[in-house]
């Protein structure tokens, strides 16, 4: 309502709209994360924990104690000087590894850096993943139906869109692709382009957004005013969905309803997963005490994901403390088997790259390669 | 006088262009309470404050096209891209946009804008965090290109380039941020922007060449020197417009030239040199010019990146076959 002054009186005008009240209810609809086990691992949604059974329950913990395994190896690698760089996922196991089990071998997967281990799970070894990180280009080399993992953010959404549309063009009948970024990617136009191309050509795509509170030292609060990111799905016309990210029986089952959704012709769906990174950016020297404060680290710890489904687990009798280290430990033991094997590969030279930089290479680089060749056989 | 980093003079310079002018603005993906991450901009927001040193949401095209519209309205952007392989993210803002306002408005409107972004390899980056891609920037019309090699010339060349009224790219070494150190006076200087630099004198040969490769160059006259070979080191500073005025008045007194980019040889810096030695000054020459860059293929992963990169010794090797043709 306006006021408006006139001679000694005032009136009341009326008004069209009301924009304060539309922008407050915006997103209300979107901001109800699905859960099905709360921090503590009591069941909050009894008909959803009903879907599983417990050879999954287990498997999904062990999936995610395999995660987190990865994660401290890795760092340890890295801290030794031993690879390149490498995206922690401490904290993001229930968001990664919850939604990746949803999807199947024929699926077709676009990672960014920090879904390393989704990437794994779809079918690349560990070793290929430490030559990714060591730099080297066989790294790439692995069978997993899946682009390399993206560095540039929000680049693959959009390509994630023309995977999903050659799906369908293909006449595939169980496939869909799926793509992840961060609350920070979804700042990006392909972000924005991926969703709204596939919506418009209705092409089976899964988007998944995690959002993990950071995107380096900027946070997830003034990354976009959307009271949530799962509502960025309407201006593409396309369902999205918030899940909490650090339930791994939630993020299962949200994915799996988005692909079967997905794959039953409906078009594409957006997720966003409520996590957190538990550490820096990367493994290059991010300080996160730079910007933020063990205050507001504490609440994202006390929802660590393999605790609600350790505890839930081992009330029931499924699984044990034992277990988990034992589990972990014959982990570190394949990762430390993979990095030998990728230290084992021959260095990349630089007359390879020029070699596959064309199909058949120009004259100029004909010349180069020769010029190379000789260098490195000194 | 204090000797600082390449880095600290960049910030040193940043800081004179907000405190002198209160329309600048810096902006750019973790550049305020982070300070950026290289630290390039440290210190700057809690100096002036949030509305003028802020961090934005995660999109290039969003801060280089937001920067146009900022300086329709009166301000002076100094964005920062994060590492100038995302400058493609931006391309269009860039090459579409900025560079072309000043000829849509019949030269009337100003486009005052510096973007700065970290360029180089040799740092065992993530793909795209090392490539140099000067070679597709000097060639758009509207736009110049700089990059210093030593802390002085980056503060006053940032400051030059902050003050200038048309879209400048200004592009820091990562190599050099912390490597280099320098005499650097606390006050305001400016470096122009259009003005290469003559960082050693000699006779027997010229080597042109700017950024992370300066040091290199440098060492490589060192060991031509200890064979009697003298040879004239020229930093560029000014990747477009080119300084022919200070390459010819070389080029008349050593009459021999090597050319060297840190980028790959096709197209580019060096050609342009090249082209424009053989067009105003090919009479002084005894030899033919010698490129040494980076070969035409992707900028490699980090495996590869210390071979494929252009060091010192094939300067020196290349600067001994010139001066012995
Ligand atoms: C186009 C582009 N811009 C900037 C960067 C540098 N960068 C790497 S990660 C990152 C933050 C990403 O945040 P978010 O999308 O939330 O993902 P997270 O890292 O939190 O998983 C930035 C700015 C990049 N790699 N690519
Ligand atoms: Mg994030």
């Amino acid at each position: 309502m306006m006021l408006i002054g006139f001679g000694k009186g005032c009136f009341i005008m009326a008004n069209a709209v009301d924009f304060a009240k539309i922008k407050a209810d915006e997103g209300a609809a979107y901001a109800k994360p699905v859960q099905i086990l709360d921090n503590d691992g009591n069941v909050v949604n009894k008909e959803l924990m009903a879907n599983f059974t417990d050879d999954q329950l287990v498997d999904l913990m062990k999936k995610m104690v395999w995660e987190r395994a990865l994660h401290e190896q890795t760092m340890s690698f890295s801290q030794q000087g031993r690879l390149g760089f490498y995206a922690p996922t401490w904290g993001e196991e229930a968001s990664e590894m919850g939604t990746a089990s949803a999807f199947k071998k024929q699926d077709f997967l676009c990672p960014a850096y920090r879904d390393i281990p989704q990437l794994i799970q779809h079918g690349a070894t560990v070793a290929q993943m430490y030559l990714w990180s060591k730099g080297h280009l066989k790294g790439n080399l692995f069978e997993a139906r899946a682009l390399r993992p993206q560095i540039i953010i929000g680049a693959q959404m959009v390509e994630m869109a023309g995977a999903a549309l050659g799906i369908k063009k293909n006449g595939e009948k169980d496939a869909v692709a799926y793509a992840y970024t961060g609350e920070g990617g979804s700042s990006q136009g392909d972000t924005y382009e991926g969703m709204n191309f596939a919506g418009a050509f209705q092409a089976p795509a899964v988007f998944i957004i995690q959002n993990n509170g950071w995107a380096i030292s900027y946070p997830s609060k003034l990354q976009t005013e959307a009271q949530t990111i799962a509502q960025k799905g309407v201006a593409a016309g396309i369902p999205g969905v918030q899940v909490d990210g650090m339930d791994v029986l939630a993020c299962y089952e949200v994915a799996k309803e988005a692909r079967e959704f997905a794959a039953a012709g409906n078009g594409p769906v957006l997720i966003e997963t409520l996590t957190y990174r538990f550490g820096a950016h990367s493994s290059a020297g991010d300080d996160p005490s730079r910007y933020r404060t063990k205050e507001e680290e504490k609440p994202w710890f006390d929802k660590d994901p393999l605790i609600r489904l350790r505890k839930y687990l081992t009330k029931k009798g499924l699984w044990s403390e034992d277990e988990e280290k034992k589990y972990a430990d014959e982990c570190k033991d394949d990762f430390k088997k993979a990095i030998k094997e990728a230290d084992s590969v021959e260095p990349e030279k630089v007359s390879d790259m020029l070699k596959r930089t064309f199909e058949v290479p120009t004259p100029d680089i004909k010349e180069q390669i020769k010029e190379y060749e000789a260098k490195e056989s000194k | 006088m204090a000797k600082k980093t390449y880095i600290k003079a960049i910030t040193e310079g940043i800081d004179i262009a907000l405190a002198e002018d209160p329309k600048t603005l810096v902006f750019g993906e973790d550049v305020g309470k982070n300070g950026g991450v290289f630290r390039a901009t440290n210190g700057l927001q809690t100096k002036y404050g949030k509305d003028r040193v802020f961090s934005t949401p995660l999109a290039e095209s969003g801060i280089l096209g937001m920067s146009i519209g900022l300086a329709a309205t009166g301000w002076r952007p100094v964005p920062e891209i994060q590492f100038m392989g995302f400058t493609f993210e931006a391309m269009d803002s860039i090459a579409g946009q900025m560079s072309r306002v000043r000829f849509q408005y019949n030269g009337t409107k100003n486009m005052p804008i510096t973007i700065r972004t970290p360029y180089g390899g040799g740092t065992h980056t993530a793909e795209l965090h090392g490539d140099d891609l000067e070679n597709f920037f000097v060639g758009i019309p509207g736009l110049r290109v700089v990059t210093p090699s030593s802390a002085y010339d980056a503060k006053g060349l940032v400051i030059s380039a902050i003050e200038n009224n048309d879209p400048v790219l200004f592009l820091e070494n990562l190599r050099l941020y912390r490597s280099v150190k320098g005499e650097v006076p606390d006050d305001k200087y400016t470096v122009p922007l259009d003005k290469a630099n003559v960082v050693q004198e000699g006779n027997d040969i010229t080597i042109v060449t700017y950024g992370g490769m300066v040091p290199e160059a440098v060492k490589a006259a060192k060991k031509l020197a200890k064979d009697n070979i003298s040879a004239e080191v020229i930093d560029l500073r000014s990747l477009y417009p080119l300084d022919t005025d200070t390459i010819f008045e070389s080029v008349k007194k050593t009459h021999h030239v090597v050319v060297v980019q840190e980028s790959q040889k096709m197209a580019g810096v060096g050609a342009q040199v090249a082209s424009a030695i053989s067009e105003g000054a090919i009479m002084y020459l005894d030899a033919p010019i010698t490129r040494v860059a980076a070969p035409n293929s992707v900028y490699p992963f980090p495996m590869a990146e210390d071979v494929w990169l252009p060091r010192a010794k094939e300067i020196e090797d290349a600067a001994r076959q010139v001066v012995n043709y």
